[in-house]
């Protein structure tokens, strides 16, 4: 196809695509993104295929490999138009099901519905459903109607009429005074005002600049950035060419980790189709702006996001951050000035120049606009993506989208904002969610990683998790950071392996302060907030493991023992059997007893004993009590004894 | 080159564009602690043992006084109850890897650092990277570089270059604050057969 010379042959472009795809042909959309594609959809989309043609429906119905709708928990999902029916965990044996009901006959599948766990109601379009009817998806919505591979579908929505408008019609100042005006905060996680760093780059002196898409996405559970790069890479490359046109870069790189294979993927045939199209190369749209764009795989370290050893990593040296002044702003890549943001940001841009400043500012608090994208997971009945306003309450998303959490356990923390983020209890659940709220209580927002936790969870042991993460991904170049981060996951073992002792909480607060305000770069800068945040919200927990060697959520293996009441035991061979570590002596009618020093703690006796017994106890803080002596251990059955003699006999 | 002026630790400092915080108090006399910087070499802001109070627009910030610009107006302070408790902490962890470092119990002695406050580790190497840097900005034959990491992160010579290099060399031995360099170069004669490295 040759390349678009003008916006009016785009608009042509544009109207064109829409009419061959008439609204009312029908089209099975089927998400592609990495969550369904791990539970089946390759399979799911192969049976359509198939299914189609043999009951003779071939031509009549389009099939589309989609982006990632956000709603993993039930993945894969299926989208059928017109009218949106939404069917959720459909495994190839469905399809030709769904074929001649819902596609031929125009029916709907009930048990291929949502339905709610405890109305049981069901709901038929995806919008109905409460997982996204609770959210407000300006970035993510879009995802189910577009196969990432095929650009048409991006036009189709009126993709790249945003630069079109930008590079006809406005000026590159008021570009930047748009995005300032929306309020538009950087959502990899600094916060930092977009318009404010766009505006810096534009204005340091220099000929060659550069921008970049910052999709070194590295937080434990979080995939936001992965499913707008996997699910629509044309919203971040038009938000990076708008970007570029105002700040006067003509060369831009998309960082993006190696271990997103369907991302490179995507993000490298949209870059060949945009350049076919004519929105990447010379004279863009006839405008006279060039902008070229290279991909740059990142070969997985954490640290590569932030910006400065990103900019590193990007020249081929060691990822190592630098210090700042300078910014990358005047001094980034190859010495040139350089603007970064995170996807996401990216992907907003496209959405202020199209709707504006104005319409973009309504959504958020005072300090924080738009939406976000959260990565919600855990122990949590609805893992998935969730794009919510700034401002909504932890509680509407752990309860009202999330769906609270599973197996009638309780409500710990959230944890937010990637491994350097914190733990927010129960008492904070209603603090609004927005980039200052999250500081104030101890969290951040960082990129959007969100993990509930339950009752089962030890917040010492979390602490020690994330700790143990950033030592292993801190660079090593500045000792407050190699060694503070390394000293607390010392610490932190030690507590919950049992070998806390008085004064390791005053230490850790220690180390917590040098760590954090003499480190090089943000990494080390924010290591401390899993530790502080956790003391200050649980300090108990720390304390019952230092002074009484308890762990409260019978978490910690080394603090916690599994005991079998003789009392209660009945001899019925089921937690014997189970035994992961052969640990557990008894017979028929002789009552079961744990040898401490077999035992792995794995916990299984305690969750096979049936509940008539509950024999099995788990022990924290306490000596395991004797076992009963060889003599003693016969089991006295009353009714038990005499029904199993009945049987016998009879 | 333009002329500015700074108040540092109540003084003011004449100090010209471009010129660290470091340079500027080192060129007025006022000593502030340092294990990784190096004149002839870029600053690295490594150890942050040069951590200083920074007051601008009314809010006090710490940055490291060997990477942060002398910018005019700027009030710094080079000593404070934080800076120190900053600076005893750095120098224990330290003191872990090579308690009988001469430049680490100086510095244990004017911060009251405890050398035993941390489990001892004798690597000896307390990852300054002078020799790393030296060899790669002033010799550049990058015969010694940083490894791993993190909590791994090592330095090693690369046998190749340092038995063709290292011999008529060892500029950075004399550079190095304990006595890790020698060590790591000595093991890495060891494991190299004495055939390529005799001369």
């Amino acid at each position: 196809m040759p390349a678009l010379t003008s916006a009016a042959e785009l608009e042509r472009l544009r109207q064109e695509i829409v009419s061959r795809n008439h609204p009312d042909r029908p089209r099975v959309s089927v998400c592609a993104g990495a969550g369904c594609l791990a539970t089946g959809a390759a399979r799911v989309i192969a049976a359509f295929d198939t299914e189609i043609e043999t009951q003779g429906l071939k031509g009549e119905v389009q099939v589309k490999a989609t982006g990632c709708p956000g709603f993993c928990e039930r993945g894969p999902i299926v989208v059928i138009d017109p009218g949106q029916t939404c069917y959720l965990q459909v495994a190839p044996k469905d399809v030709p099901t769904i074929v001649s009901k819902t596609l031929k006959e125009k029916t709907v599948i009930d048990r291929l519905l949502y339905a709610d766990a405890t109305t049981k109601e069901r709901a038929v379009r995806e919008s109905d459903i409460p997982f996204y009817k609770n959210q407000e998806r300006n970035i993510i919505g879009n995802n189910i109607k577009i196969d990432p591979q095929c650009i048409d579908d991006y036009l189709a929505l009126g993709g790249y009429s945003a630069l079109a408008k930008v590079l006809s019609r406005m000026t590159a100042e008021q570009v930047v005074e748009e995005i300032g005006k929306s309020g538009l905060r950087g959502r990899g996680g600094g916060g930092f005002p977009t318009g404010v760093k766009w505006d810096a780059a534009r204005n340091a002196p220099g000929e060659t600049k550069y921008v970049i898409v910052n999709a070194d996405e590295g937080d434990p559970g979080a995939f936001m950035d992965r499913a707008v790069l996997e699910g629509n890479p044309h919203s971040i490359l038009e938000g990076l060419l708008i970007g570029a046109y105002a700040i006067g870069a003509r060369e831009g790189y998309v960082y993006v980790r190696q271990e997103y294979p369907l991302a490179l993927k995507n993000v490298g045939i949209a870059i060949r189709q945009a350049e076919e199209y004519g929105f990447l190369g010379s004279n863009i749209l006839g405008s006279g702006f060039d902008f070229r764009v290279q991909v740059h795989r990142g070969a997985g370290a954490f640290v590569c996001g932030e910006e400065t050893a990103l900019i590193l990593s990007l020249e081929g040296r060691p990822g190592e951050p630098r210090s700042r002044p300078p910014y990358p702003a005047t001094r980034g890549l190859w010495g040139k000035p350089t603007n970064i943001n995170n996807v996401e940001t990216w992907a907003n841009v496209p959405l202020i120049i199209n709707r504006g400043a104005d319409w973009f500012a309504q959504f958020g608090t005072a300090g924080s606009k738009g939406t976000k994208i959260f990565s919600l997971v855990g122990k949590i009945r609805n893992t998935g993506l969730v794009e919510v306003p700034m401002g909504v309450t932890l509680r509407d998303i752990v309860y009202k989208i999330g769906d609270g959490i599973p197996g009638g356990k309780k409500f710990k923390a959230v944890q937010t904002g990637g491994p350097a983020g914190g733990c927010i209890p129960e008492e904070h659940l209603d603090i609004a969610v927005d980039f200052d709220a999250l500081t104030k209580a101890g969290a951040m927002m960082g990129s959007g990683g969100m993990i509930v936790l339950d009752e089962d969870t030890c917040m010492v042991d979390v602490a020690r998790y994330f700790v143990n993460f950033l030592a292993q991904e801190s660079c090593g170049k500045c000792s407050p950071c190699r060694e503070g981060i390394k000293q607390m996951h010392r610490i932190l073992t030690n507590i919950t392996e049992g070998r806390g002792k008085e004064g390791d909480i005053e230490l850790l607060e220690e180390l917590a302060m040098t760590t954090g305000s003499a480190s090089l770069c943000a990494l080390g800068r924010s290591a401390p907030n899993p530790v502080l945040s956790t003391i200050r919200h649980f300090r108990a927990e720390y304390e019952a493991h230092i002074r009484e060697k308890r762990c409260l959520s019978y978490s910690c293996k080394d603090l916690v023992s599994y005991y079998i009441d003789p009392q209660a035991c009945a001899a019925c061979l089921l937690c014997m059997k189970r035994c992961t570590s052969e640990a557990i002596s008894g017979a028929r009618d002789r009552i079961h007893v744990i040898d401490q020093q077999k035992c792995n703690k794995c916990g299984t006796c305690f969750d096979v004993c049936p509940s008539k017994f509950d024999a099995v106890v788990r022990l924290t803080g306490e000596r395991v009590p004797e076992p009963v002596p060889d003599a003693l251990r016969v089991v006295v059955r009353k009714k038990a004894a005499a029904h199993a003699g009945q049987k016998e006999t009879g | 080159m333009t002329d500015l002026s700074l108040r540092i630790d109540g003084r003011d400092v004449a100090a010209t564009q471009g010129m660290s915080l470091l340079e500027a108090a080192r060129g007025a006399g006022i000593s502030i602690p340092t294990v990784c910087h190096h004149e002839k070499l870029e600053p690295f802001g490594g150890c942050r043992l040069c951590m200083v109070e920074v007051e601008a627009a009314g809010r006090t910030t710490l940055v490291a006084a060997c990477t942060y610009p002398a910018g005019k107006g700027l009030v710094v302070k080079t000593r404070s109850e934080q800076i120190d408790r900053i600076r005893k902490l750095l120098t224990e962890q330290l003191l872990a890897y090579a308690p009988e470092s001469e430049v680490l119990q100086n510095l244990a002695r004017e911060y009251r650092a405890d050398k035993d406050r941390f489990p001892k580790e004798p690597s000896f190497c307390i990852l300054c990277g002078l020799c790393v840097r030296y060899c790669a900005e002033v010799k550049q034959r990058n015969a010694v570089g940083f490894i791993d990491r993190g909590p791994s992160r090592e330095i090693s010579f690369v046998p190749e270059i340092a038995a063709a290099e290292c011999w008529e060399c060892k500029e950075c031995f004399p550079l190095c604050p304990t006595s890790a360099l020698q060590a790591a170069f000595v093991l890495t004669r060891s494991r190299t057969s004495s055939e390529e490295v005799s001369k």
